[in-house]
């Protein structure tokens, strides 16, 4: 069980637990504003974009090089960027904040 | 070859000089094929314009039927946002329960019909019909206009041997008129009623704002849809275990969506103009000329897909560009999708086998490039469980 808390553009806080699936999904089944998730995760709409605190990274891992070069081009990209469709909810993610990224 | 394959007719060049050049009507297009040229030009929206004269960016070029600008599509940012704030929320609605309950109703009828006949012409007789009736709930007007617009045929905006028709053109400008003057006298919930209740910047839309982007609706996901739909019903037909494979995993049909859609292709390119003098590939283009981004040639780019020329329905990393990239990614993208879910789902619990009876191919001509982008005719006979 990982407890995964977003805080969406608008700065409200949504905490949510998940135990298997990608963060996308579990943004997208509870409705997370700003998570949209239109290619149901196969990293080709980039609707799931966050911010991971420099903090939290290590629980991540690294964005393939696939997600890199779709972030490369996002307006709103930067070092902290990852698209959380290819984020899998496990353990070690627990505790982490994510910030929903601005989108045009 | 099998008779549902779409060959990639760009290879060769994407690989040894990244781009092609077609001649469309003496305006010249150079048209971008690599996967991260592709992104990278459409992003670039100072020096690769969509906002130029109305129907130039379209390929082929449409400047000589239509003046209406089709918006957002052709508006650059910023003044693009605005527009798009607008209508994005209308077209998420198909992500709603109630939309999907009557999407899935429709795909369910029109599926039980076609198993009771014994051989069906798919593009007019099934994906035309879907698409026709689906756009009624896109745009929350009566399912019986759907008839009218069946009977406009396939090729409304242009005719068969005749790119450009614009009398055919004006039948549907001259419908989207009389229904936004009817909107005007008795505002309801349709797109219609929408837009005239929409402001921007605080002004109200325009009479010819709310048509250029009803002209949009209807002919972005037109033969688009009815492509997609088509080359899925060939697909199935070829390989039935795939139908067998979705149905025993359905938590499979978002990335098969997916798939389809990158190996279709259904918008083979979009056209942009030229600000100023630049190069793509090491290739010189000038101002006021035209590039293409060819989203068909990306979509099988090896650098990023591994065997791009197959279906892998559960294909897990899929960066496709099929509803294209940046900006002016498809407004219809969900619609489509959720049309193509759920008759990926209707068809694997439904159906066991499709037999393909004719076929006629719809073979795109793009001067050096010859592609296949679906069918003119595909007689089929549908087998039931």
């Amino acid at each position: 069980m990982a407890k995964i808390t977003f805080i969406t553009t608008d700065n409200k806080t949504i905490t949510l637990e998940g135990t298997s699936g990608s963060v996308m999904q579990l943004a997208v089944d509870n409705s997370v504003p700003g998570i949209d998730g239109d290619c149901g995760g196969v990293c080709s709409c980039a609707t799931c974009h966050v911010h991971v605190a420099p903090e939290h990274q290590t629980k991540t891992g690294e964005a393939t090089e696939i997600e890199t070069d779709m972030l490369e081009l996002n307006d709103y990209a930067n070092e902290q960027s990852r698209l959380c469709c290819q984020i899998e909810i496990s353990d070690a993610l627990d505790g982490i904040v994510l910030q929903v990224a601005e989108s045009d | 070859m099998k008779k549902s394959a779409l060959p990639d007719p760009f290879e060769t060049a994407r690989n040894t000089k990244g781009y092609g050049e077609m001649n469309d009507q003496n305006d010249p297009v150079t048209m971008i094929l690599g996967h991260k040229d592709v992104r990278k030009c459409a992003h670039n929206w100072k020096t690769f314009q969509s906002g130029a004269t109305p129907g130039r960016i379209v390929v082929p070029s449409e400047v000589n039927i239509r003046d209406t600008r089709q918006i957002p599509f052709e508006v650059d940012p910023p003044e693009h946002k605005g527009y798009r704030a607008i209508v994005e929320p209308w077209f998420k609605r198909p992500l709603e329960a109630d939309y999907t309950a009557a999407l899935t109703k429709q795909i369910n009828a029109i599926v039980d019909e076609v198993l009771t006949k014994d051989a069906v012409e798919v593009v007019e007789g099934f994906s035309l019909r879907l698409q026709s009736r689906a756009l009624t709930l896109l745009l929350n007007t009566p399912y019986e206009e759907a008839e009218t617009w069946i009977s406009w045929g396939t090729h409304v905006f242009r005719s068969e041997g005749n790119a450009l028709d614009g009398e055919k053109a004006n039948i549907l400008y001259d419908y989207i008129d009389e229904n936004i003057s009817k909107a005007i006298e008795n505002p309801g919930n349709d797109l219609y009623s929408m837009l005239l209740k929409a402001t921007l910047d605080g002004k109200k839309l325009t009479r010819e704002e709310i048509k250029g982007v009803v002209v949009l609706t209807f002919s972005g996901g037109r033969d688009t849809i009815v492509n997609a739909v088509t080359n899925a019903i060939a697909y199935f037909a070829e390989h039935p275990k795939s139908l067998l494979k979705l149905k025993n995993e359905p938590e499979i049909a978002c990335k098969a969506v997916e798939e389809l859609i990158r190996y279709f292709s259904p918008l083979t390119h979009m056209g942009r103009v030229v600000t100023g003098d630049t190069e793509v590939c090491e290739h010189a283009v000038k101002a006021d000329s035209r590039i293409s981004l060819c989203w068909a040639s990306a979509n099988r780019d090896a650098r990023v897909f591994e065997n791009p020329n197959e279906v892998i329905l559960d294909r897990k990393i899929n960066p496709h560009v099929g509803f294209g990239f940046s900006h002016h990614n498809c407004l219809g993208a969900t619609h489509a999708r959720q049309i193509m879910n759920i008759l990926v789902n209707t068809l694997a619990e439904k159906v066991t086998s499709i037999d393909i009876i004719d076929y006629k191919e719809n073979i795109e001509d793009l001067d050096e490039f010859k592609r296949k982008v679906g069918y003119d005719k595909l007689t089929v006979k549908f087998n039931g469980q």
